[in-house]
């Protein structure tokens, strides 16, 4: 598994054959057994009880696009954890978040980084976006097997084109189809109420502060009508991870600033518990 | 056909070791010197596109003299394992150390083994520390020995003569400016004596600066970074070392090199502006 502890501690020759950018190409020549596609689940009854991340939401502005999405995990209608992070840097110029399985998730989102990252110091260049996304996207094929288990994973990816110099946000299925998502996307078991809160709330000319108001609302209305997804938690001081990538790169808002953003919107969602009302006509 | 001679083992060992070293000497010289924020490489490349130093890991730079597809190859190694160690277990558990040892054991198997042509390569691992006692430099030569480097180490054609030349003169806590201009004064002395010029645009610069906010440290200096800082140091060069009162910028990091830290590292992810927002 490791290079050191075989032979003679020369690297082996899967290290130095020429050919691959790519990680996961490299460890399916040298150690398949790390890949997460390559092991088999023996055949279960029922569904196995992990932990499920829920809600994550996506929308772009003028110069770039924010991702994020809420904290909680659940095993069944038990809340698993309550301040689980799901939305990661894929590398600078974009991020993905996760909803699904968590632990089969983060492994993905681990590799996933480290593919893009390999590929730009083996190449001396970053990946375009698109290609990111179809990488991502064979990742998630290759977990198809436990995915027919219950243990899906699927991510919603958002990045900066630096050629296009714009924000896009990827989504994808189980299967590992993907698509592109123009304005805003949402995955998740809450993904139905934040894309109908975003669908009525987004405007495709939002400033930066505004898309970053519109993604927790469209959290926070998912919160409302889905158990699985967690709202703010002003007690414990628990607020959405949210992440903005523009042609300066990617940047997490830190917790006061998020905090910030939470609490204006539950202040006055204390007077309008539906939130802000649009237009009829 | 030829009956076969005998050839004692020291005399085939010492044709092999000539042949990799004759194949290293073809090659330009490069330098990798520790300065009060890092550590920094510089080589003479005239190829944008072929570099002699890359990044390996978070913290770990990799530099190359000698034959490019046998470096390559050995780079790719070392990238392929440290991606593996840091997957396997933790970034934190990807050394320069380890890594050394890897390829020399590499590197020394391959010199001793008489079914291969023995690499014509010297490479240079060095490791940025969180401070600058914590800088590891290891320098590999063709033969899989390793030998521990501090504070300046040349490889390539004229490297004694260089590695001479940089141990009189660089001292600990050098600022980047300081240190680039030392290593180009050392590239451009020649075999016979003779300086020569070498322009911003055939020289590769590279560095990892311990006082970059992201998790990886190593960061290609180009352009009119690159310019910019030997400008200081071509009017920095004639005064010989006196920092004038006509280049601010190093003048002040010379004295301090420690109070402009917080200010880069508060500088954000926005490349190469930490340096150009000092002036």
């Amino acid at each position: 598994m490791e290079a050191n502890t075989r032979s003679t501690g020369r690297l082996p020759a899967a290290f130095l054959t020429p050919g691959s950018s790519s990680f996961m190409d490299f460890l399916s020549d040298h150690s398949p057994e790390i890949l997460p596609g390559n092991r088999s689940l023996p055949p279960l009854q029922g569904a196995i009880e992990a932990p499920h991340g829920t809600t994550i939401v996506a929308a772009s502005f003028p110069g770039g696009v924010v991702l994020a999405g809420d904290r909680r995990a659940t095993m069944g209608n038990m809340i698993a954890q309550r301040d689980i992070e799901k939305v990661f840097p894929a590398d600078e110029y974009s991020a993905v978040g996760i909803a699904g399985t968590a632990g089969l998730a983060v492994e993905m989102v681990k590799l996933f980084q480290l593919e893009l990252e390999h590929f730009e110091k083996v190449e001396g260049a970053t990946l375009s976006l698109e290609g990111k996304a179809n990488r991502l996207s064979t990742m998630i094929r290759s977990n198809l097997a436990m995915a027919m288990q219950g243990l899906a994973v699927v991510p919603l990816f958002a990045g900066y084109d630096v050629d296009r110099e714009k924000g896009r946000i990827f989504s994808y299925d189980v299967t590992g189809g993907r698509s592109e998502e123009r304005g805003y996307a949402a995955t998740g078991s809450g993904s139905v109420f934040a894309r109908g809160s975003m669908k009525k709330l987004y405007r495709d000319d939002l400033t930066e502060e505004q898309t970053l108001t519109l993604v927790v609302q469209a959290l926070y209305d998912a919160a409302d009508d889905d158990s699985a997804t967690g709202g703010p938690d002003v007690a414990r001081r628990i607020y959405p991870i949210v992440t903005v990538i523009t042609d300066e790169g990617f940047r997490r808002l830190d917790d006061t600033e998020s905090a910030e953003i939470a609490r204006a919107i539950l202040e006055r969602r204390l007077e309008q518990p539906d939130g802000p009302r649009a237009a009829l006509l | 056909m030829s009956t076969p001679f005998y050839v004692s083992p020291q005399q085939a060992m010492a044709d092999r070791a000539e042949y990799a070293r004759k194949g290293i000497a073809r090659g330009r010289s490069l330098v990798v010197l520790q300065y009060a924020d890092g550590i920094v490489f510089v080589g003479e490349n005239p190829s944008r596109a072929l570099h002699k130093f890359s990044e390996i890991y978070d913290r770990i730079g990799f530099a190359a003299a000698g034959k490019y597809n046998e470096y390559e190859n050995l780079r790719i190694g070392g990238v392929r394992y440290a991606d593996l160690r840091g997957y396997t277990y933790d970034r934190d558990d990807v050394t320069a150390r380890g890594l050394a040892n890897v390829y020399a054991q590499t590197l020394g198997t391959i010199f001793s083994s008489a079914a291969e042509k023995p690499y014509e390569v010297e490479l240079v691992v060095a490791e940025v520390g969180a401070g600058p006692e914590g800088d590891q430099i290891y320098r590999l030569p063709h033969d899989g020995s390793i030998v521990d480097e501090h504070g300046s180490v040349a490889v390539g054609g004229n490297a004694e003569q260089i590695s001479s030349f940089l141990d009189q003169r660089h001292r600990d806590g050098m600022s980047l400016a300081e240190a680039l201009k030392l290593a180009v004064q050392a590239l451009s002395r020649e075999a016979n004596g003779n300086e020569r010029e070498i322009p911003a645009e055939r020289l590769e610069v590279a560095v990892l600066d311990r006082t970059r906010p992201q998790q990886r440290k190593f960061k290609r200096i180009v352009g009119r970074q690159l310019t910019r800082l030997l400008d200081a140091d071509g009017a920095g060069a004639t005064p010989t070392d006196a920092p004038s009162d006509t280049e601010e910028p190093e003048g002040d990091s010379t004295p301090a090199a420690g109070t402009d830290t917080p200010a880069k590292g508060a500088d954000g992810p926005a490349e190469g502006s930490d340096e150009t927002t000092e002036k």
